[in-house]
């Protein structure tokens, strides 16, 4: 029984960039979607009274309700409409990465090749989560994006200031007395320190998301591994349930996620 | 104690301890859960996805430990 390794292997180069079999999957979701997305804008109807039909009908379908669900999370629909292309986006990748994972084919068609002395096998296809770079990828790229809504919302020096935060020494000098005056001083260096944990708290953010997706998809196909190697009949059924089932979960998880960090961080600081 | 077994040993007591806690933080979410819709029963609709959410949550720390496994060498 051979169980996947921790890093996607490396199948083929172009120039000197590697190409990963992760790499592979990911490309073939990013197509899914872009076609999908050139259909539907083909020949849309955007009028009134005319009804959505075929595939239209179809993405105007996934997209409300992805919508409405990011209303429930946002409280608010205008912010929902303006973080829906960011988190929309990161579920539906997500998921069909997670799904398209789950086709046969994934992670058992390769080739040998040798390697220190012996033979590994490469696999051509294997889930995109379980590479490392794809989740860290969307994580950084999630929380940036959340940063950069805050500074659109509510400015570049109110953004800066839940950070690096110096209203409560100015709140401090106008309080009246010398008891007070101290009480509030050191109220400001508290708020000052949290404000420079928060700094800690948001690449804690990165991590949280990258390795809760890639914990869970990489340890759904060592699961699968096993089961296969166990009884390859009939045994793997209810544990591919499970990933389907796991897929959808972590692709809700991640995109509500980025939807609360992009919510928290528009908000006016208190 | 040869380094090869003190291995095997950090990684199974890893995943021992750094799975206990996170089990009975998915226990709880999902016995409240359960005890509100048992209250309500037509809530079972609204209450699932936040309960789904929260032991994703409770679920993300096992998996930090289950990390931490694959990467001892």
């Amino acid at each position: 029984m051979v169980l996947p390794p921790l890093a996607a292997e490396t199948i083929a180069h172009i120039g000197s960039f590697p190409i990963t079999n992760a790499f592979v999957n990911s490309f073939i979701v990013a197509m899914i979607l872009i076609v999908t997305a050139f259909f539907v804008r083909r020949n849309m109807k955007t009028r009134a009274n005319q009804a959505p039909t075929g595939v239209q009908n179809f993405a105007e379908a996934v997209v409300e309700f992805l919508m409405k669900q990011a209303v429930q999370v946002t409280g608010d629909e205008a912010k929902a409409r303006k973080f829906l292309p960011l988190a929309g986006t990161v579920f539906l990748f997500v998921l069909l990465n997670n799904w398209l994972g789950l086709f046969p084919g994934m992670g058992s068609i390769g080739f040998n090749h040798v390697v220190n002395g012996e033979a590994e096998f490469f696999p051509l296809l294997r889930s995109a989560g379980s590479d490392l770079n794809l989740t860290i990828a969307i994580a950084i790229t999630s929380i940036v994006a959340t940063n950069v809504f805050g500074v659109m919302s509510i400015g570049f020096f109110s953004h800066v200031g839940k950070f690096l935060n110096f209203k409560g020494f100015l709140h401090a000098w106008h309080e009246h007395g010398i008891g007070a005056k101290l009480v509030g001083f050191l109220v400001a260096i508290v708020e000052l320190g949290v404000g420079l944990i928060e700094i800690v708290s948001e690449l804690a953010k990165v991590l949280s998301l990258s390795l809760r997706l890639f914990g869970n998809v990489f340890a759904g196909e060592v699961l699968m591994a096993v089961m296969a190697g166990l009884f390859a009949y009939f045994l793997p059924l209810p544990f591919m349930a499970l990933e389907l089932i796991v897929g959808v979960v972590q692709a809700t998880v991640f995109a509500m996620l980025v939807l609360v960090y992009a919510t928290v961080s528009t908000q006016e600081a208190h | 104690m040869t380094p090869e077994s003190m291995l095997v040993l950090t990684k199974g007591l890893t995943m021992a301890f750094g799975g206990m806690i996170p089990a009975l933080a998915i226990g709880m979410i999902v016995s409240r859960a359960m005890e509100s819709i048992g209250r309500n029963p037509e809530s079972a609709g609204k209450i699932f996805v936040p309960m789904l959410l929260g032991a994703a949550f409770a679920e993300a720390i096992a998996i930090y430990s289950l990390v931490v496994v694959f990467t001892l060498k």
